[in-house]
Protein backbone atom coordinates (compact mmCIF):
# COMPACT_ATOMS: atom_id res chain seq x y z
CA UNK A 1 0.00 0.00 0.00
CA UNK A 2 1.13 3.36 -1.09
CA UNK A 3 2.09 6.07 2.30
CA UNK A 4 -1.05 8.53 2.42
CA UNK A 5 -0.49 12.03 1.64
CA UNK A 6 -2.73 14.71 2.88
CA UNK A 7 -3.94 16.23 -0.85
CA UNK A 8 -5.90 19.34 1.03
CA UNK A 9 -3.40 21.97 0.01
CA UNK A 10 -1.27 20.09 -2.93
CA UNK A 11 -0.49 23.23 -4.90
CA UNK A 12 1.54 24.91 -1.87
CA UNK A 13 3.82 21.44 -1.75
CA UNK A 14 6.44 19.59 -3.80
CA UNK A 15 4.08 16.85 -4.38
CA UNK A 16 5.82 14.84 -7.02
CA UNK A 17 9.19 15.86 -5.73
CA UNK A 18 11.92 13.05 -4.69
CA UNK A 19 12.92 13.10 -1.56
CA UNK A 20 15.97 11.41 -2.02
CA UNK A 21 17.05 13.25 -5.45
CA UNK A 22 20.50 15.01 -5.42
CA UNK A 23 21.27 17.77 -7.63
CA UNK A 24 24.04 16.59 -9.59
CA UNK A 25 27.76 18.61 -8.66
CA UNK A 26 29.50 20.83 -11.14
CA UNK A 27 32.91 18.40 -11.95
CA UNK A 28 35.49 20.53 -10.40
CA UNK A 29 39.13 20.09 -12.98
CA UNK A 30 42.61 20.73 -12.13
CA UNK A 31 44.02 24.39 -13.15
CA UNK A 32 45.66 23.77 -16.88
CA UNK A 33 44.78 27.05 -17.94
CA UNK A 34 48.04 29.20 -18.27
CA UNK A 35 46.59 32.63 -17.10
CA UNK A 36 45.18 31.21 -14.27
CA UNK A 37 48.10 29.01 -13.29
CA UNK A 38 50.36 32.08 -13.12
CA UNK A 39 47.52 34.07 -11.49
CA UNK A 40 47.24 30.83 -8.91
CA UNK A 41 51.16 30.39 -8.48
CA UNK A 42 50.89 34.41 -7.73
CA UNK A 43 48.08 33.92 -5.33
CA UNK A 44 49.72 30.62 -3.13
CA UNK A 45 52.97 32.55 -2.72
CA UNK A 46 51.43 35.43 -1.38
CA UNK A 47 48.46 34.05 0.73
CA UNK A 48 47.38 30.40 2.26
CA UNK A 49 44.97 28.96 -0.15
CA UNK A 50 43.21 26.31 1.22
CA UNK A 51 41.68 24.39 -2.40
CA UNK A 52 41.43 25.87 -6.03
CA UNK A 53 40.08 24.49 -8.97
CA UNK A 54 38.25 24.86 -12.27
CA UNK A 55 34.70 24.82 -12.28
CA UNK A 56 32.83 25.69 -15.73
CA UNK A 57 36.45 27.02 -16.99
CA UNK A 58 35.92 29.77 -13.95
CA UNK A 59 38.91 29.74 -11.17
CA UNK A 60 37.62 29.40 -8.17
CA UNK A 61 39.57 29.72 -5.19
CA UNK A 62 39.11 29.22 -1.20
CA UNK A 63 40.72 30.83 1.51
CA UNK A 64 40.17 31.68 5.07
CA UNK A 65 37.76 34.52 5.31
CA UNK A 66 40.27 36.46 7.72
CA UNK A 67 42.47 37.43 4.81
CA UNK A 68 39.18 38.43 2.35
CA UNK A 69 40.24 41.78 1.76
CA UNK A 70 43.80 41.40 1.34
CA UNK A 71 43.49 38.79 -1.05
CA UNK A 72 40.81 40.89 -3.38
CA UNK A 73 43.39 43.71 -2.92
CA UNK A 74 46.06 41.75 -4.29
CA UNK A 75 43.66 40.20 -7.15
CA UNK A 76 42.68 43.85 -8.18
CA UNK A 77 45.98 45.76 -8.01
CA UNK A 78 48.62 42.91 -8.82
CA UNK A 79 46.58 40.31 -10.77
CA UNK A 80 44.28 43.05 -13.01
CA UNK A 81 40.80 41.67 -11.73
CA UNK A 82 39.44 45.04 -11.88
CA UNK A 83 35.43 44.32 -11.57
CA UNK A 84 33.66 42.61 -8.84
CA UNK A 85 30.59 41.37 -10.77
CA UNK A 86 28.65 39.97 -7.94
CA UNK A 87 28.99 38.64 -4.71
CA UNK A 88 26.51 37.43 -1.64
CA UNK A 89 26.68 34.30 0.55
CA UNK A 90 24.69 31.02 0.44
CA UNK A 91 23.16 29.21 3.59
CA UNK A 92 24.36 26.01 4.75
CA UNK A 93 23.81 26.36 8.21
CA UNK A 94 21.87 23.06 8.26
CA UNK A 95 24.54 21.14 6.92
CA UNK A 96 27.51 22.82 8.46
CA UNK A 97 26.25 25.73 10.14
CA UNK A 98 28.17 27.80 8.09
CA UNK A 99 27.66 31.23 5.42
CA UNK A 100 29.47 30.39 2.21
CA UNK A 101 30.47 34.02 1.05
CA UNK A 102 31.90 34.25 -2.70
CA UNK A 103 33.18 37.34 -4.54
CA UNK A 104 32.93 36.99 -7.90
CA UNK A 105 35.53 39.00 -9.93
CA UNK A 106 35.98 39.65 -13.74
CA UNK A 107 39.35 40.59 -15.79
CA UNK A 108 38.42 42.37 -19.26
CA UNK A 109 42.12 42.54 -20.07
CA UNK A 110 42.64 38.59 -19.03
CA UNK A 111 39.38 37.75 -20.34
CA UNK A 112 38.62 35.30 -17.52
CA UNK A 113 36.63 35.41 -14.53
CA UNK A 114 37.29 34.28 -10.85
CA UNK A 115 35.32 33.09 -7.73
CA UNK A 116 36.77 33.52 -4.09
CA UNK A 117 35.28 32.12 -1.27
CA UNK A 118 34.90 31.38 2.14
CA UNK A 119 32.98 29.93 4.93
CA UNK A 120 31.71 32.10 8.20
CA UNK A 121 30.22 30.31 10.90
CA UNK A 122 26.91 31.67 12.03
CA UNK A 123 27.73 35.28 14.08
CA UNK A 124 30.81 35.16 12.90
CA UNK A 125 31.73 38.55 11.17
CA UNK A 126 33.46 39.23 7.95
CA UNK A 127 35.71 42.55 7.00
CA UNK A 128 34.33 44.83 4.42
CA UNK A 129 35.72 45.22 1.25
CA UNK A 130 34.21 48.35 0.16
CA UNK A 131 37.32 50.16 0.38
CA UNK A 132 38.52 47.64 -2.47
CA UNK A 133 35.82 47.97 -4.71
CA UNK A 134 33.05 50.39 -4.38
CA UNK A 135 30.17 48.00 -5.91
CA UNK A 136 30.54 45.73 -2.40
CA UNK A 137 28.79 48.32 -0.65
CA UNK A 138 25.26 47.53 -1.87
CA UNK A 139 26.06 43.87 -2.02
CA UNK A 140 27.39 43.76 1.85
CA UNK A 141 23.76 45.59 2.49
CA UNK A 142 22.18 43.16 0.84
CA UNK A 143 23.96 40.40 2.44
CA UNK A 144 23.67 41.90 5.96
CA UNK A 145 19.28 42.29 5.01
CA UNK A 146 18.78 39.22 3.44
CA UNK A 147 20.94 36.40 5.18
CA UNK A 148 21.83 39.22 9.02
CA UNK A 149 25.65 38.60 8.33
CA UNK A 150 27.51 41.50 10.25
CA UNK A 151 30.22 43.37 8.39
CA UNK A 152 32.95 44.92 9.98
CA UNK A 153 34.26 48.70 8.78
CA UNK A 154 31.63 49.15 6.53
CA UNK A 155 30.30 52.56 5.81
CA UNK A 156 26.84 52.34 5.77
CA UNK A 157 25.41 49.09 7.14
CA UNK A 158 22.04 48.94 6.91
CA UNK A 159 19.17 47.26 5.17
CA UNK A 160 18.54 47.70 1.75
CA UNK A 161 15.59 45.91 0.60
CA UNK A 162 13.73 45.66 3.56
CA UNK A 163 11.83 47.61 5.89
CA UNK A 164 14.46 48.51 8.85
CA UNK A 165 12.10 47.28 11.64
CA UNK A 166 11.81 43.82 9.93
CA UNK A 167 12.07 40.95 11.77
CA UNK A 168 14.37 38.63 10.17
CA UNK A 169 16.10 37.43 7.08
CA UNK A 170 14.61 36.56 4.54
CA UNK A 171 16.84 34.58 2.15
CA UNK A 172 18.32 32.11 5.32
CA UNK A 173 16.85 28.31 4.75
CA UNK A 174 14.77 28.17 7.81
CA UNK A 175 12.79 31.26 6.50
CA UNK A 176 9.50 30.14 5.31
CA UNK A 177 8.19 31.82 1.88
CA UNK A 178 4.84 33.09 3.13
CA UNK A 179 6.83 34.34 6.57
CA UNK A 180 6.55 34.01 10.10
CA UNK A 181 4.31 35.37 12.07
CA UNK A 182 5.53 39.22 12.05
CA UNK A 183 5.74 39.31 8.42
CA UNK A 184 2.21 38.29 7.86
CA UNK A 185 0.94 40.80 9.81
CA UNK A 186 3.14 43.42 8.87
CA UNK A 187 1.45 45.59 7.61
CA UNK A 188 -1.78 45.63 9.46
CA UNK A 189 0.06 45.71 12.98
CA UNK A 190 2.01 48.90 11.62
CA UNK A 191 -0.64 50.75 9.57
CA UNK A 192 -3.55 50.01 12.14
CA UNK A 193 -2.04 47.94 15.09
CA UNK A 194 -2.56 44.48 16.05
CA UNK A 195 -5.45 44.75 17.89
CA UNK A 196 -6.48 45.26 13.88
CA UNK A 197 -5.77 41.65 13.22
CA UNK A 198 -9.32 40.40 13.91
CA UNK A 199 -10.79 42.58 11.78
CA UNK A 200 -8.73 42.40 9.14
CA UNK A 201 -8.65 38.66 9.46
CA UNK A 202 -5.40 36.08 8.39
CA UNK A 203 -3.60 36.72 4.88
CA UNK A 204 -5.81 34.05 2.07
CA UNK A 205 -2.48 32.08 0.66
CA UNK A 206 -3.90 29.47 -1.00
CA UNK A 207 -4.01 30.17 -4.67
CA UNK A 208 -6.77 26.91 -5.14
CA UNK A 209 -9.15 28.12 -2.22
CA UNK A 210 -12.63 27.61 -3.04
CA UNK A 211 -15.05 28.57 -0.89
CA UNK A 212 -18.62 26.18 -0.87
CA UNK A 213 -20.28 28.77 1.99
CA UNK A 214 -19.02 31.66 0.35
CA UNK A 215 -21.75 32.60 -2.67
CA UNK A 216 -20.53 36.44 -3.25
CA UNK A 217 -17.20 35.15 -4.68
CA UNK A 218 -17.95 31.42 -6.01
CA UNK A 219 -19.97 30.11 -7.44
CA UNK A 220 -20.94 25.73 -7.55
CA UNK A 221 -21.88 25.04 -10.92
CA UNK A 222 -25.22 23.66 -11.19
CA UNK A 223 -26.11 24.93 -7.95
CA UNK A 224 -26.22 28.32 -8.67
CA UNK A 225 -27.54 30.77 -6.14
CA UNK A 226 -28.49 34.27 -6.31
CA UNK A 227 -25.40 35.76 -5.07
CA UNK A 228 -24.72 36.12 -1.66
CA UNK A 229 -27.60 34.08 -1.04
CA UNK A 230 -27.17 31.55 1.70
CA UNK A 231 -25.21 28.61 0.35
CA UNK A 232 -28.35 26.36 0.89
CA UNK A 233 -30.55 28.22 -0.72
CA UNK A 234 -32.79 26.78 -3.36
CA UNK A 235 -30.58 26.96 -7.07
CA UNK A 236 -32.02 28.79 -9.96
CA UNK A 237 -33.08 26.38 -12.54
CA UNK A 238 -34.07 27.28 -15.87
CA UNK A 239 -36.81 25.03 -16.74
CA UNK A 240 -37.50 25.72 -20.71
CA UNK A 241 -35.75 26.70 -23.36
CA UNK A 242 -37.19 28.78 -26.09
CA UNK A 243 -36.84 26.07 -28.52
CA UNK A 244 -38.51 28.49 -31.47
CA UNK A 245 -35.72 30.67 -31.29
CA UNK A 246 -33.02 29.22 -34.04
CA UNK A 247 -29.75 29.45 -32.92
CA UNK A 248 -28.27 30.27 -36.43
CA UNK A 249 -30.03 31.94 -39.29
CA UNK A 250 -28.86 31.21 -42.86
CA UNK A 251 -27.91 33.94 -44.93
CA UNK A 252 -29.83 34.24 -48.07
CA UNK A 253 -27.79 35.94 -50.70
CA UNK A 254 -30.81 36.50 -52.91
CA UNK A 255 -32.69 38.24 -50.32
CA UNK A 256 -30.10 40.53 -49.39
CA UNK A 257 -29.40 43.84 -50.81
CA UNK A 258 -25.63 44.17 -52.03
CA UNK A 259 -24.06 47.66 -51.32
CA UNK A 260 -20.75 47.59 -52.80
CA UNK A 261 -21.30 46.75 -56.46
CA UNK A 262 -17.17 46.24 -56.76
CA UNK A 263 -16.64 43.67 -54.53
CA UNK B 1 -24.82 90.59 -28.69
CA UNK B 2 -27.07 88.77 -29.56
CA UNK B 3 -27.78 89.23 -33.44
CA UNK B 4 -31.11 87.70 -33.93
CA UNK B 5 -34.00 88.08 -31.17
CA UNK B 6 -35.14 84.57 -30.40
CA UNK B 7 -38.41 83.93 -29.35
CA UNK B 8 -37.89 81.37 -26.58
CA UNK B 9 -41.95 80.87 -26.00
CA UNK B 10 -43.01 80.33 -29.72
CA UNK B 11 -39.51 77.93 -30.97
CA UNK B 12 -38.25 75.50 -28.94
CA UNK B 13 -39.05 76.56 -25.54
CA UNK B 14 -37.25 78.16 -22.89
CA UNK B 15 -33.81 77.34 -22.11
CA UNK B 16 -34.53 75.55 -18.76
CA UNK B 17 -33.86 72.47 -17.79
CA UNK B 18 -35.00 70.69 -14.50
CA UNK B 19 -32.98 68.16 -12.95
CA UNK B 20 -32.28 67.23 -9.45
CA UNK B 21 -29.08 68.77 -7.44
CA UNK B 22 -28.09 64.74 -7.49
CA UNK B 23 -27.99 64.37 -11.15
CA UNK B 24 -26.46 67.61 -11.32
CA UNK B 25 -23.23 67.11 -8.80
CA UNK B 26 -22.54 63.40 -9.61
CA UNK B 27 -22.91 64.64 -12.82
CA UNK B 28 -20.54 67.24 -12.05
CA UNK B 29 -18.21 64.45 -10.08
CA UNK B 30 -18.38 61.67 -12.39
CA UNK B 31 -16.72 63.75 -15.95
CA UNK B 32 -14.50 64.75 -14.02
CA UNK B 33 -12.62 61.55 -12.43
CA UNK B 34 -9.26 62.92 -11.37
CA UNK B 35 -7.09 59.96 -10.71
CA UNK B 36 -3.76 59.61 -8.61
CA UNK B 37 -0.98 58.08 -10.61
CA UNK B 38 -0.43 54.91 -8.47
CA UNK B 39 1.68 53.35 -10.97
CA UNK B 40 3.26 50.19 -8.91
CA UNK B 41 4.70 48.07 -11.19
CA UNK B 42 3.54 46.60 -14.93
CA UNK B 43 0.51 47.25 -14.71
CA UNK B 44 1.39 51.19 -14.44
CA UNK B 45 2.57 50.46 -18.77
CA UNK B 46 -1.39 49.76 -19.09
CA UNK B 47 -2.54 52.78 -17.53
CA UNK B 48 -0.06 55.18 -18.89
CA UNK B 49 -1.41 53.50 -21.97
CA UNK B 50 -5.13 54.21 -21.36
CA UNK B 51 -3.90 57.93 -20.68
CA UNK B 52 -2.53 58.49 -23.70
CA UNK B 53 -3.58 59.33 -27.34
CA UNK B 54 -4.68 55.68 -28.58
CA UNK B 55 -7.37 55.17 -25.37
CA UNK B 56 -7.39 58.96 -24.65
CA UNK B 57 -8.84 58.87 -21.10
CA UNK B 58 -9.10 62.49 -21.35
CA UNK B 59 -12.65 62.32 -22.90
CA UNK B 60 -14.20 60.64 -20.07
CA UNK B 61 -12.69 63.64 -17.70
CA UNK B 62 -10.10 61.15 -16.19
CA UNK B 63 -7.23 63.17 -15.44
CA UNK B 64 -3.60 62.35 -13.87
CA UNK B 65 -2.69 64.28 -11.17
CA UNK B 66 0.43 63.55 -9.32
CA UNK B 67 -0.81 64.61 -5.85
CA UNK B 68 -3.55 62.75 -3.42
CA UNK B 69 -5.43 65.91 -2.61
CA UNK B 70 -6.23 66.94 -6.05
CA UNK B 71 -7.24 63.26 -6.88
CA UNK B 72 -10.98 61.45 -6.49
CA UNK B 73 -9.72 57.41 -7.72
CA UNK B 74 -6.66 56.14 -6.55
CA UNK B 75 -6.17 53.28 -9.49
CA UNK B 76 -3.71 50.98 -7.84
CA UNK B 77 -1.59 49.69 -10.71
CA UNK B 78 0.82 47.38 -9.54
CA UNK B 79 2.26 44.89 -6.31
CA UNK B 80 2.09 46.59 -3.22
CA UNK B 81 4.84 45.25 -0.93
CA UNK B 82 4.69 45.28 2.69
CA UNK B 83 7.45 47.80 3.05
CA UNK B 84 5.71 50.25 0.71
CA UNK B 85 1.89 49.81 2.45
CA UNK B 86 2.27 52.43 4.46
CA UNK B 87 2.35 54.97 2.11
CA UNK B 88 -0.14 53.90 0.25
CA UNK B 89 -2.54 54.26 3.36
CA UNK B 90 -1.18 57.35 4.02
CA UNK B 91 -1.85 58.68 0.92
CA UNK B 92 -5.40 57.23 0.70
CA UNK B 93 -6.06 59.26 3.63
CA UNK B 94 -4.50 62.20 2.02
CA UNK B 95 -7.10 62.17 -0.33
CA UNK B 96 -10.60 64.71 -0.23
CA UNK B 97 -13.73 63.29 0.52
CA UNK B 98 -15.18 61.53 -1.71
CA UNK B 99 -12.57 59.12 -2.88
CA UNK B 100 -12.80 55.79 -4.96
CA UNK B 101 -10.35 53.49 -5.06
CA UNK B 102 -9.92 50.99 -8.38
CA UNK B 103 -7.62 47.92 -7.81
CA UNK B 104 -5.89 47.08 -11.34
CA UNK B 105 -4.42 43.59 -12.19
CA UNK B 106 -3.91 40.55 -10.20
CA UNK B 107 -1.32 41.56 -7.65
CA UNK B 108 -2.90 44.78 -6.34
CA UNK B 109 -6.52 42.47 -6.05
CA UNK B 110 -4.82 39.05 -4.29
CA UNK B 111 -0.88 39.72 -4.39
CA UNK B 112 -1.09 37.49 -7.64
CA UNK B 113 1.61 35.54 -8.24
CA UNK B 114 3.66 36.76 -6.00
CA UNK B 115 2.28 34.16 -2.92
CA UNK B 116 5.47 35.67 -0.51
CA UNK B 117 6.47 37.30 2.18
CA UNK B 118 6.88 40.75 1.03
CA UNK B 119 3.96 41.12 -0.90
CA UNK B 120 0.75 42.51 0.43
CA UNK B 121 -2.14 39.94 -0.47
CA UNK B 122 -4.78 42.41 -1.95
CA UNK B 123 -4.61 46.04 -1.60
CA UNK B 124 -8.11 46.08 0.34
CA UNK B 125 -6.03 45.08 3.58
CA UNK B 126 -5.16 48.03 3.69
CA UNK B 127 -7.20 50.38 1.74
CA UNK B 128 -11.36 49.86 0.62
CA UNK B 129 -11.50 49.19 -2.77
CA UNK B 130 -14.59 50.03 -5.09
CA UNK B 131 -13.48 48.08 -7.69
CA UNK B 132 -11.68 44.91 -8.44
CA UNK B 133 -10.23 44.76 -12.11
CA UNK B 134 -8.94 41.21 -12.89
CA UNK B 135 -6.17 40.59 -15.40
CA UNK B 136 -2.17 40.56 -15.38
CA UNK B 137 -1.82 43.11 -16.24
CA UNK B 138 -5.60 44.06 -17.61
CA UNK B 139 -5.61 45.87 -21.14
CA UNK B 140 -6.36 49.72 -21.23
CA UNK B 141 -10.12 48.57 -22.05
CA UNK B 142 -11.08 46.77 -19.30
CA UNK B 143 -9.43 50.04 -17.54
CA UNK B 144 -11.79 52.14 -19.84
CA UNK B 145 -14.97 49.61 -18.49
CA UNK B 146 -13.46 50.19 -14.95
CA UNK B 147 -13.70 53.86 -14.73
CA UNK B 148 -16.93 53.47 -16.36
CA UNK B 149 -18.06 51.23 -14.11
CA UNK B 150 -17.23 53.48 -11.43
CA UNK B 151 -19.08 56.20 -13.08
CA UNK B 152 -22.24 54.70 -13.50
CA UNK B 153 -21.72 53.66 -9.71
CA UNK B 154 -21.10 57.35 -8.80
CA UNK B 155 -24.19 58.70 -10.77
CA UNK B 156 -26.37 56.03 -8.57
CA UNK B 157 -25.58 57.29 -5.47
CA UNK B 158 -27.25 60.29 -3.66
CA UNK B 159 -24.72 63.46 -2.98
CA UNK B 160 -26.43 63.35 0.49
CA UNK B 161 -25.91 59.96 1.01
CA UNK B 162 -22.39 59.78 3.00
CA UNK B 163 -19.93 57.60 1.67
CA UNK B 164 -20.80 54.05 3.38
CA UNK B 165 -18.66 52.84 5.77
CA UNK B 166 -16.07 50.86 4.25
CA UNK B 167 -14.60 47.71 6.05
CA UNK B 168 -11.51 49.86 6.97
CA UNK B 169 -11.54 53.01 8.43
Amino acid sequence: MRPYRPKKNVQAKPYYTDRFWVAPQIPKESVEDEIFKKDLEELKSAFEIKEAYIQRGQLVVIIEPNINKEVLKHLKEELDYEILSEMSAIDYLAQSGEFEIFYQLLSLGKKRRLRVKCRIKEGEVIESVESVFRSADWSEREMYDMFGIKINNHPYLKRILMPEDWIGHPLRKTYPLHGDEAAQWYEVDKIFGKEYRDVIGPEQRDPAYISTTDTCNFARIYHEVPRCAPPDSEPIRVEKFNDDAPLVETFDLKKSKIVDRTR
Amino acid sequence: MAQHQVNYAASAGLPVALTTVDKLVNWGRSNSLWVLTYGLACCAIEMMASGASRYDFDRFGVIFRASPRQSDVMIVAGTLTKKHAEFIRRLYDQMAEPKWVISMGSCANTGGMFNTYATVQGVDRVIPVDIYLPGCAPRPETLQYAVLLLQKHIRKRSIFQKQKPKRLV
